[in-house]
């Protein structure tokens, strides 16, 4: 597992039903690129986050692929219609395998 | 037409160089609090500069709204990585900064005080100074580097706890001999290039210096998320870069010449708030 990795998000804790809210989502990750080499010339292997998801109770609300040119601590901001109470699940996948989640619970009112 | 010709000219050579200006805006942080980015000047700068301006007003949109949320300041990060250092016990006491100082927030109006005389020790210290003094004579743990990670995580926790502050930090007194020092330096020319820090933050703040707006050079947001570099830039570590640009062999961070440097530069924010960790290009 790549040191120092956190996943952060931010939702509105309440949101009218029907409403489009703004999620704010990053996690600390050194995106390791696997172009650069180290002192003594040896490749720096590849350590990338390669995919982020989010789902809104079991649905799927967005699926990304990120690729090896993205920065260190990936932020992603985008928006999602919210049909009801309930509960964003949000999965980072790791090149080493690992598997960082996060969910955030949003209320009607 | 030659008089359209040359109104035309006179219009783009003046939105040039409003480009370079301060903007007018406000810093609201979180929505919550309102900070000082502009204000009068300290009196001890009467000969110089009228009214002081924090470096956020000289970055870009984009640049100056990261640093309005906590959710989109990537300084933040660092910030959480010094609270998991405040709370982690070290060295040969057993003891974490929590163990004395109980929670970090404590620590609010620390930040804008530095660096202070130290009576005890019959010396102006930084912040820097202070936590390493901490480390090794009440936790009994080995000193961070001066301008390392874990120092700048550090400092940045403690200036995060002071922001909306203003800087105050004491001129007077026992800290009135570094203080001059610090001034020497800041009008001293040095390097191939012969500039000196008022060459560039006091007599040409506002203007260009190639394609980078050069700020009045205030210390109030640091330590500073860097774009460039995406991490956290310590003040010394900043001095020593600019040293650097005059094409000057540098003092070292932490000596005694960046001291008295960084309680002048310091004192010429008093009255901006603490801002750091703040947004830099």
């Amino acid at each position: 597992m790549a040191k120092g990795v956190k996943p952060r998000v931010k939702v509105p804790k309440k949101a009218a039903a029907g409403d489009t809210i703004t999620i704010k989502t990053l996690i600390s990750h050194k995106m390791e690129s696997g172009q650069r080499k180290d002192d003594d010339g040896n490749a720096i292997p590849r350590s990338i986050i390669n995919r982020f998801t989010c789902d809104f109770n079991g649905e799927n609300v967005i699926d990304v692929t990120l690729e090896p040119a993205i920065s260190t601590n990936p932020y992603l901001e985008f928006e999602a219609l919210v049909p009801e109470a309930g509960e964003f699940k949000f999965t980072w996948y790791d090149d080493d395998g690992s598997i960082y989640e996060e969910s955030k619970k949003i209320a009607i009112g | 037409m030659k008089k359209f010709m040359s109104a035309v000219l006179v219009s783009t050579l003046s939105t040039t160089m409003v480009m370079a200006d301060p903007v007018d805006d406000t810093l609201i942080l979180n929505e919550e609090i309102t900070l000082v980015t502009r204000t009068a000047a300290p009196a001890h700068m009467a000969d110089a500069v009228d009214e002081i301006m924090s470096g956020w007003l000289f970055r870009g949109t984009e640049t100056r709204a990261m640093q309005m949320d906590d959710f989109d300041n990537p300084g933040m990060i660092f910030v959480e990585k010094g609270e998991d250092l405040w709370n982690t016990a070290e060295g040969s006491e057993g003891k974490s900064c929590a163990s004395c100082h109980n929670d970090s927030d404590s620590m609010a109006g620390v930040r804008p005080v530095y660096p202070k005389y130290n009576e005890a020790a019959g010396e102006v210290r930084t912040l820097e100074m202070q936590v390493n003094d901490c480390r090794e004579n009440r936790m009994g743990a080995e000193p961070w580097k001066y301008t390392g990670g874990d120092m700048t995580n550090m400092t940045a926790l403690l200036a995060s706890v002071s922001r909306g502050l203003p800087v105050n930090v004491a001129i007077d007194g026992p800290a009135q001999s570094t203080w001059e020092a610090g001034k020497e330096l800041y009008y001293t020319r040095t390097g191939q290039l012969e500039l000196a820090c008022a060459s560039c933050h006091e007599d040409n703040y506002g203007n260009m210096i190639r394609a980078d707006h050069l700020s009045q050079g205030q210390i109030n947001g640091f330590p500073t998320y860097r774009l460039k570099n995406t991490k956290l830039n310590s003040v010394h570590a900043r001095f020593k870069g600019c040293v650097r640009d005059t094409r000057a062999e540098t003092f070292k961070p932490g000596s005694d010449e960046f001291i008295a440097l960084e309680l002048y530069v310091a004192s010429r924010g008093n009255g901006l708030s603490v801002e750091g960790p703040s947004v830099r290009n």
